[in-house]
This record gives C-alpha cells, sequence and structure tokens, in this order.
C-alpha cells in the first residue's frame, strides 16, 4: 500500500498542527472535522488533499433540508408509481429507482478517494446522528433491494463546520478535530506568495499591515479573512495601486483604496468610514 | 503512560472520553508523532479536543503535566469558583449588614433615613448632571436591591463602591451545559411548541393524494407536503449580573432548557433593564452592542418575547432618561420597552424574585405596570402560567 503523507501543496499553505491532523485522520482512516471563520479555506482543503494524494474527490455540499439519506441513496417511489401506471418495464426492477448518493459513490471508488462532507452544521440537528454508522463501520444497508454497500476503500472523509449549530458529542467523538487559526502575519505572507508569486515586497508588506488594521476595527460584523485579503490584492494589483497610497498615517488616504473588497456589509463600511473620520478629526 | 494525563484533563474540566484516548494511543502505535514533543502535541490536541472553545485550557493542560508544574491547575479552575466565590462575600456581607441594622435600631429608623435621602436626591436631580444621577442610583438602587436591604442605605459610600465594582466585573455567559433540572421546565416550555409546515414538500400527503386522483379519473396525481416542524420562534433577555447574581443557577437552567426546546431561539442579555441596545456576548458587551431598532427590524412580529429578570433595581433606571447605572441612556427604559413591547404583542417577563416580595419593590411593580401584569415568577407553576399567556 502507498503511504499517504499531506504535506500541503504548491497553491495552499499548511501549518504543522493542520498537516499533524490530517495525516492522522489519513493514517487511521477515521473523519477529520474543521472548523474556522469562514474564507479560511476549509473547503479548500480537502480539494487539496485530493490533489496531493492524486485521490479522486467526492463533494457533498450540505443545505438546510439535506437529509443523511440522501447521501447514501434515494428510493424514488413517485417515478416508480408513475411507470406502473404508463406500463414501462423498468418497474419490476426496483433497482432503476434507487438513486446512488455521494457516499455511496465514494463507497464504490477504485481508488481510494477523498470525501468531502461540506457546512454539516447547516443541515437538521439530527444529521449527523444518522451518519454515525456510515461513518464508523463504512458501510449500509439498502432496504429496498437487501443489499449491504460496504466501501471498497475507505474514503478519507473531511467535514467542515462553521459552527451555526453545535454537534453531538457521540459524532465528535469519532472524528478528529482541526480549528483552523486565523494566519499569523508571517503565514499570511505566505499564502500571499503562493497565489500571487513575485508581489513587490513593498505592496505586500504594505497591504497585509492595512488588511490586520481593518480586521482590528472592534465590532465589525464580519470581519475580512484570507479570501477577502486574496481578492482584495488582486484588485490592487489590477488598478496598479502603488503601495504607497496604502500607508495609513497619511491622514488624506487613511481609507485603504478599494476596501469594498474586505468589508462586506455597508454597516461595517459605515462604521469603518465614521472611525477613519474621528480618526482623522484627532490628528489635526 | 497517558493514564494519568488523561485524568488531569479530566479533572481539570476536559470531557475527554475513552474512546479519544484509545484513539491517541492507536495513531502513536502508528509512529504518527515518534520523536517530537511538537507533534505529540499536535497529535493530542487533534485527538482529544473537540471544541474550539476547549483549546486553551487543552493548552495550559498540556503545559502543565509536561513542565510538571501542577500548581497551575488551580488557576485552570479559577473561572469556576469566581461566581461561587462572589456569591459567599455577598452573604458575608449581608450577615454584617444584618446586624448592623440591629444595632442602629430597627426598620423604621432605616425606612426615614433613607427618605431623607432619597428626597436629598430627588433635588440634586432635578439639577440634572451626571454625578447625581449615578449617586442617586446607589442608595436607592441598594433599596431596591432587596426589600430588607434597606440598610444598604446607611452606608452610601460604601453602596457607591459597590455600583462600580459591577460596573467593571465580566459577567459570564450563561452556561448552557446545565442540566440538572432542566427537565421539568423543559415541560413547561414544550407547551409552547406549535407545529406548522414550512420549507420544501418532501413527504406525502396520502389523502390528497387520493383525493387529487379521484378526481383525475384514476390517473396518479401525487401531492406533496412540507415535514411538520416546531415553528415557534422565541427571543429571550435576560438580566445579568448584579442582584441577578443570586439567580443565576436557575438562569441557567432555563436558558439551557430553552436552548434545547426551541430551534428559532435568539437570546440577548441587558444588565437591570432594557435600554437603546443589548448585546449577546458578555465578554464584549461594551464593544459588541446590537440596537433595540435592529432587533425589532431584523426578527418578525411573529417572535415571542421572553425577559427574565429580577426587575429590582431603582425606579429612576426605569422612568428617567440617564437613570441607567451603567452609561447615560438619553430616553428611558420605560420607552425602549414599550418599543419591544408594541413589536412583539406576545411578552412575559419572567422574575426569579419570590411573589411575595414582589410588592415591596417599586421597581418591580413598576416593571409589572409596563407588561400589563404579564410577570410571572421563576417556578415551574409560574412558568406554565406564563407561557399559556404567551401562547
Amino acid at each position: 500500500m502507498r503511504k499517504d503523507r499531506f504535506e500541503g501543496t504548491s497553491t495552499y499553505i499548511a501549518t504543522d498542527d493542520l498537516k499533524m491532523a490530517v495525516n492522522a485522520a489519513v493514517t487511521l482512516q477515521r473523519p477529520i472535522l474543521i472548523k474556522g471563520e469562514p474564507g479560511t479555506g476549509k473547503t479548500q482543503l480537502a480539494i487539496e488533499i485530493a490533489n496531493s494524494l492524486h485521490r479522486p474527490l467526492f463533494e457533498w455540499h450540505i443545505k438546510s433540508t439535506t437529509k443523511a439519506q440522501q447521501g447514501l441513496y434515494e428510493y424514488d417511489a413517485v417515478a416508480r408509481l408513475r411507470d406502473s401506471q404508463l406500463g414501462d418495464d423498468r418497474v419490476h426492477d426496483i433497482g432503476n429507482y434507487i438513486q446512488h448518493g455521494k457516499i455511496w459513490e465514494a463507497f464504490e471508488s477504485e481508488e481510494k478517494p477523498v470525501l468531502l462532507i461540506d457546512e454539516i452544521d447547516k443541515a437538521d440537528i439530527e444529521f449527523p446522528n444518522d451518519l454515525l454508522r456510515e461513518l464508523d463501520r463504512m458501510e449500509f444497508y439498502v432496504y429496498e433491494t437487501r443489499q449491504l454497500v460496504k466501501a471498497t476503500h475507505r474514503p478519507i472523509i473531511v467535514i467542515t463546520s462553521n459552527n451555526e449549530k453545535e454537534l453531538p458529542d457521540a459524532f465528535l467523538r469519532r472524528c478528529f478535530f482541526h480549528y483552523i487559526k486565523f494566519p499569523d502575519q508571517d503565514t499570511m505572507a505566505k499564502i500571499v506568495d503562493v497565489h500571487f508569486p513575485g508581489l513587490k515586497k513593498t505592496l505586500l508588506r504594505e497591504s497585509l499591515n492595512a488588511f490586520y488594521k481593518v480586521r482590528d476595527v472592534p465590532g465589525l460584523k464580519k470581519k475580512p479573512s484570507t479570501s477577502e485579503l486574496l481578492d482584495w490584492i488582486k484588485l490592487l494589483l489590477a488598478e496598479d495601486i502603488p503601495p504607497e497610497a496604502l500607508r495609513s498615517d497619511d491622514n488624506r488616504t487613511a481609507i485603504p483604496p478599494l476596501y469594498g473588497a474586505l468589508l462586506k456589509n455597508e454597516q461595517d463600511v459605515h462604521l469603518f468610514e465614521r472611525l477613519v473620520f474621528l480618526d482623522r478629526r484627532s490628528g489635526h | 503512560m497517558l493514564i494519568p494525563f488523561f485524568y488531569m484533563l479530566r479533572n481539570g474540566g476536559m470531557n475527554t472520553s475513552i474512546t479519544e484516548l484509545l484513539t491517541l494511543h492507536e495513531a502513536m502505535k502508528c509512529g504518527l508523532a515518534d520523536y517530537s514533543v511538537d507533534d505529540f502535541y499536535f497529535l493530542s490536541r487533534t485527538c482529544l479536543v473537540k471544541d474550539e472553545s476547549k483549546l486553551d485550557r487543552f493548552d495550559r493542560i498540556f503545559a502543565a503535566y509536561f513542565k510538571g508544574v501542577e500548581d497551575s491547575l488551580a488557576d485552570m479552575m479559577q473561572d469556576v469558583p469566581d461566581d461561587w466565590l462572589n456569591r459567599q462575600a455577598e452573604l458575608i456581607l449581608s450577615a454584617e449588614e444584618r446586624d448592623m441594622i440591629e444595632a442602629l435600631g430597627g426598620f423604621d429608623e432605616l425606612m426615614k433615613a433613607l427618605r431623607e435621602r432619597l428626597e436629598e436626591q430627588d433635588e440634586r436631580h432635578e439639577g440634572g448632571s451626571r454625578w447625581i444621577g449615578t449617586a442617586g442610583t446607589s442608595p436607592f438602587g441598594a433599596y431596591g436591591y432587596n426589600p430588607e436591604g434597606v440598610r444598604i442605605g446607611q452606608r452610601g459610600s460604601r453602596n457607591r463602591r459597590a455600583v462600580k465594582v459591577w460596573d467593571r466585573r465580566e459577567y459570564k455567559n450563561l452556561d448552557d451545559s446545565v442540566e440538572l433540572g432542566t427537565r421539568n421546565i423543559k415541560v413547561a416550555l414544550r407547551r409552547l411548541r406549535k407545529f406548522a409546515r414550512e420549507g420544501a414538500a418532501d413527504q406525502l400527503d396520502l389523502e390528497d393524494t387520493i383525493d387529487k386522483t379521484a378526481r383525475n379519473a384514476g390517473f396518479l396525481d401525487i401531492r406533496m407536503v412540507p415535514e411538520r416542524h416546531n415553528a415557534v420562534k422565541v427571543l429571550l433577555c435576560l438580566d445579568i449580573g448584579g442582584s441577578m447574581d443570586d439567580h443565576i443557577r436557575v438562569c441557567e437552567e432555563l436558558f439551557s432548557a430553552a436552548r434545547s426546546e426551541f430551534k428559532h431561539l435568539e437570546y440577548f442579555y441587558f444588565h437591570n433593564f432594557i435600554y437603546e441596545s443589548l448585546w449577546k456576548d458578555n465578554r464584549r458587551r461594551l464593544s459588541e452592542r446590537i440596537p433595540i431598532l435592529d432587533i425589532t427590524h431584523k426578527y418578525g412580529a411573529d417572535y415571542k418575547l421572553i425577559f427574565v429578570g429580577d426587575a429590582t433595581m431603582s425606579p429612576y433606571e426605569i422612568v428617567y432618561a440617564g437613570g441607567s447605572v451603567e452609561h447615560w441612556n438619553e430616553e428611558p427604559g420605560a420607552v425602549w420597552i414599550k418599543r419591544l413591547l408594541n413589536t412583539y404583542k406576545k411578552a412575559i417577563w419572567i422574575n426569579p424574585e419570590p411573589e411575595d416580595r414582589w410588592n415591596f419593590t417599586p421597581s418591580i411593580k413598576l416593571a409589572r405596570e409596563i407588561m400589563d401584569d404579564r410577570m410571572y415568577p421563576l417556578t415551574i407553576a409560574g412558568l406554565d402560567e406564563g407561557i399559556r399567556a404567551l401562547r
């Protein structure tokens, strides 16, 4: 068997603790639960694991109406009833009306796959409990066809959560857990470097300074995160803004240009403008 | 080898389980953390901690265990006995003061002294400066604080100091993990359940299907309906700190029960009375406040509003602008609470103070008038009655 080790990729900077958590999950074949502020690359992690280990990726995005059963399979009784009225021959085989869900697909994969269960907290409170056995034993039973589906290779399961609902203890105990901390300035510089190689040092420094200053504004409803910083730098480059314009000790340009990319909420924009205004007044 | 560490984690308040410990052993057997303490730290963290709010606690226990500094276990526990100590202090104080009343010649004397003090405060209040606002609050607030506590008015200076202490106190958020004794409360809250069909239609409506199929000359016409959910929406406003410290346990029970009982539950905190803004996190209550107007705009009139508070304070804090103990409020609390009540017609006030004391505290009477008498004691029977009023 190939020995899998995740070391980050050319487009994804993983900290040592994140690598350890992923490698533990891969080695022991248990699910890993990833939490963290929005925009810190939780979903991206699964994609990068699949890329770096050369595994097929199955993505299951959870919505508030998603049921655990849908990940396994769905039996379309309504279509079968209709077909029975129309005299379709397909009706005699119940298997024709069983649609495979993402978990089933992942279980049947030829190669050891990566399965992403994205934003598990969006679903009903009971959702994680309904998946306990499936994630533990990696098998489930199809009642309609009396068949046991067993994973050919235990998939690497990555689960993300935004903390909108608390997850049950029994579920947590079966997972490895990692909380992606907001990166510090050094790690952030590395992340930006991966996305914009060869960015001018001054622009990098000034934009990071401005970015962390905006993040420190008290009372923001939504703090800008890594993905917003990357968008903002993309804009700065596209508009060819000189690094000097980002320096905020100059009173005239205290508001960083194009800050709409960082603040996504009009109340935050107002608050920010007001604070900058007050600051400028007291500066004189 | 990790057994003592495991028990230290558990004693330090982490609910680490045996399964998780075994997972850690298994991971070490696979050689995931062979020669480096850092690796071991990362590995044990990902195996044993499942909640980011526990990370800090884990770090401290880890450091304590692996440096052998067992003393620091003591400060790990510091958030637990904090409240408990405070309450102890309060008990000791009131015992002292109780002695003092007797020394000063009983209740009537005290009332007289208090009345004089109040008149003095009233005159100054017309002067309208901020200082009087605060000072006026303190003896009177003390009066409201506890009907027998009139005694506190005897020592104005000490009392003002007390107000400042509350002002700075870091109130903890209510703990929703308290499960003891919540069953009765849950049963009472369950009466508020109201099932409604909402969201995506994903269940077969058998009756309608038969009906429609018959009308369709026997050809199937499938009808679907959304699933039934508990559709009750609740806004819970909790008084925190100060005189509420005596009731913290029963409030935690109520809060814990309410959290698990309602899907649509929003909670806010206030101190003593409702003013222009509330907050959700007591640690950041000075920086992150939510204006009442935002609340009434965000949550529709179909929400039911429940206040939980002892309503025990100075009447100034309700009826005067600038009466708040914590800040300068431009408009009196009574105006703000009425704005809330205008939006949310279904509202009750749950009061943890025993009902027989309500008549002795003017501020409770006032609050009760504002609430149109919809004030209920925080007992199972009182909750039952209150929930019925909400339906």
